[in-house]
């Protein structure tokens, strides 16, 4: 079976993979887009905390056996409290700024994490073993399905709608949606809103951990990891627009599947192909596709 | 000796308003006296033992920041992307230069063409967004850049483009002599930072001052904004060229280290910690962040000698951690950055001075609250504070 000279089970295996860094670009640019809700900051740490999940996941491996299955809690809390730390230490006096501070002071705590990292482990890859429950394929008839990938798309997507049933659903995602709409009425009817603002900030980088952790056993564990993802996440908020957050899933997801495609049929223009797709929508549809035109 | 030490005071395009003209001229003449100090100190650098190439590489970084900050501290825009017109200006000068033969001159026009043609494809497509977005959009179509050099055959891939020779300026002036190619870039980048001072103040740079304070009320005028802000990318855009096709021409290569995005945190570094929105902020900056990344391993040794731990010693092979320390502390606790804080100083110096006119007034304003004239010398530098303002 072949398709434009591809066969079959080739294409699928990219499109599987692509999936597989969709869900990445998902999972990033949803806690992007959480944290940009209320914090009004854009998150340049992101990619840096992503790779701190993996790299705290590969250490917890070498140096204390803990295995996969603990770290996919136990990563991104510990990322998750070092967010909650920063944002109260140093994000915190920066709100009443212009935006760019924001941004450039995640920029600088992202060179300082990843020169840390660094200065321990170098950039080579660390290599990170597949759970040995998700070792092998299944067969789907026509070709075999790597069961590790499988379960990072299906894991992401269940963390991707739970939290946007938390936040479009509960009564704690009300006070999340109307704390973004109007922080001072928020305050004013009681909630805690600097206690939302420090866990919204806590649970978006965590979302970015638990996505580091679900990337260990698939990509080169290295304090690099992160860099370049960022920089097609921010593409790829920009194409989806951070005003929905099943349109953050969806576009991050879409991206994955079309970068798939693109390695097969077009191998030099997958590294560029998101960002050529930006360009497009900004042609087109400058708010993004589903941001509101202001 | 060094040229890092730059203790000049320049002026700045939001001056406080209502300065007797006494001291005004003053200040003017402290500034000019600072810019010529300045600019004896480089022509002399080379005769005082200075390197000429580092002295010429750190002039291309203040020209790029300059640049860079004719868009951050005047136009209010956050370009994170001037790594693309820095590198890819340099790779499309130096492949002029070495391939097609060009001349220096012509390969010089080349790359701030090349800069200026990107800035306009660049800008067209990130002024579509506004805040936040405009950082991001223009960090993408960077980054995408940097993938186009990695992969085209003409750039050299990781090696980079390598053995761009000097050549002679006009056919006439030799530069393979480090010294002739030091006046020549030195006339360029004080060329191009009067270039910059004078488009700030022109009434150009005040429509862009204008956008950055407030960009509604500048459109409410009758400003085609979006017009205004793209003719400053493409000029910003331009100069940066400028900065990396000289870059290329003083050192002979072209790296993709200039393209990365790391490049573009740099300048972004180098105007916040010398000031933003102040003429001689980012050549202060640059001379600060080079000569820190230049010496971080002799700091970092030095560390290690005073509080005994060893982890210090390795410093220098890590640049990232120093940069990434000095852009938090900078954001938190030093935003006006030096030029910023000298100016401040001076600003409250002047109110000072002026202060002796000032409490007489306060007193005669409201002569029942003699408290006034003690808090007028205080308050006089924050103008419009209700205390000491006479109603």
């Amino acid at each position: 079976m072949e398709i434009l000279g591809v066969s079959v089970p080739a294409l699928m295996s990219q499109v599987l993979l692509g999936l597989v860094n969709g869900s990445f670009y998902a999972m990033l640019s949803l806690g992007l887009a959480v944290i940009f809700g209320l914090l009004n900051v854009i998150n340049f740490a992101h990619g840096a905390l992503f790779m701190m999940g993996a790299v705290l996941t590969w250490m917890a491996a070498e140096y204390l056996g803990i295995g996969y299955w603990p770290m996919l809690l136990l990563a991104p809390l510990a990322v998750g409290l070092f967010g909650v730390v920063v944002e109260r230490l140093l994000l915190r006096h920066l709100y009443k700024l212009d935006h760019l501070y924001g941004l450039l002071l995640t920029l600088g705590l992202t060179l300082l994490v990843e020169g840390l990292f660094r200065s321990v482990y170098g950039v080579s890859g660390l290599p990170y073993d597949t759970p040995a429950l998700l070792e092998g394929a299944t067969s789907v008839g026509f070709m075999m399905l790597p069961n590790y990938r499988m379960w990072v798309v299906a894991a992401s997507l269940t963390v991707c709608l739970g939290t946007w049933y938390a936040i479009e659903k509960t009564r704690l995602g009300a006070y999340l949606r109307a704390g973004t709409e109007n922080p001072r009425l928020v305050q004013a009817f009681g909630v805690d809103v600097p206690l939302m603002v420090t866990l919204t900030y806590g649970f978006g980088v965590a979302l970015a951990a638990f996505a580091g952790v679900l990337a260990a056993p698939v990509t080169q564990v290295s304090p690099l990891m992160g860099q370049n993802l960022i920089i097609v996440v921010f593409a790829v908020v920009v194409i989806g627009g951070m005003g929905s957050i099943l349109g953050s899933i969806l576009t991050g997801l879409g991206l994955g599947v079309i970068e798939g495609f693109t390695r097969v049929f077009w191998p030099e223009a997958s590294s560029t192909v998101v960002f050529l797709l930006m360009i497009v929508v900004l042609l087109v549809r400058p708010a993004g596709l589903f941001g509101k035109e202001r | 000796m060094n040229t890092a030490t730059v203790p000049t005071a320049p002026a700045v395009a939001s001056a406080v308003p209502a300065t007797p003209p006494g001291v005004r001229a003053g200040a003017s003449r402290v500034t000019a006296i600072g810019y010529g100090l300045l600019l004896a100190a480089l022509l002399a650098a080379p005769w005082l033992g200075v390197y000429p190439v580092f002295a010429m590489k750190l002039m291309c970084f203040a020209l790029f920041a300059a640049a860079f900050n004719l868009l951050l501290g005047f136009t209010g825009l956050l370009s994170f992307g001037h790594a693309a017109f820095l590198g890819g200006s340099a790779y499309v000068a130096g492949h002029a230069m070495k391939v097609w033969g060009l001349s220096p001159e012509l390969g010089l026009l080349l790359g701030t063409l090349t800069g200026a043609a990107l800035g306009a494809v660049f800008g067209a497509l990130a002024i579509r967004r506004q805040g936040i977005y405009f950082a991001m959009i223009t960090l993408a179509l960077a980054q995408m850049l940097y993938f186009v050099c990695l992969q085209a055959p003409f750039t050299g891939g990781e090696d980079g483009l390598q053995g761009v020779p000097r050549g002679r300026l006009f056919g006439l002036i030799d530069l393979s002599g480090d010294l002739t190619m030091y006046y020549v870039a030195l006339a360029i980048v004080v060329a191009a930072f009067l270039l910059i001072v004078r488009t700030v103040r022109s009434p150009f740079g005040q429509v862009l001052a204008g956008i950055k304070d407030n960009e509604p009320r500048a459109v409410s005028l009758g400003y085609d904004t979006a017009r205004f802000k793209l003719l400053a990318f493409v000029l910003s855009a331009a100069l940066a060229g400028l900065a990396g096709a000289l870059k290329t021409l003083v050192l002979g290569l072209a790296t993709l280290a200039d393209v990365h995005w790391t490049a573009s945190g740099q300048v972004i570094l180098m105007t916040l910690v010398g000031g933003l929105g102040t003429f001689s902020g980012p050549l202060a900056g640059a001379a600060v962040v080079v000569f820190i990344e230049n010496r971080v391993g002799e700091i970092g040794a030095f560390l290690a000698g005073v509080t005994g731990i060893g982890w210090f010693a390795g410093l220098g092979e890590s640049v990232t951690i120093v940069t990434g320390f000095i852009f938090v502390v900078c954001v938190m606790a030093f935003r006006r950055g030096v030029m910023g804080e000298v100016l401040a100083w001076r600003e409250r110096r002047r109110a000072a001075k002026a202060a002796p006119i000032a409490p007489a007034a306060t007193l005669a304003a409201n002569a029942a609250a003699p408290a006034g004239a003690a808090a007028a010398p205080a308050g006089a530098g924050r103008a419009g504070s209700p205390a000491s303002r006479p109603s």
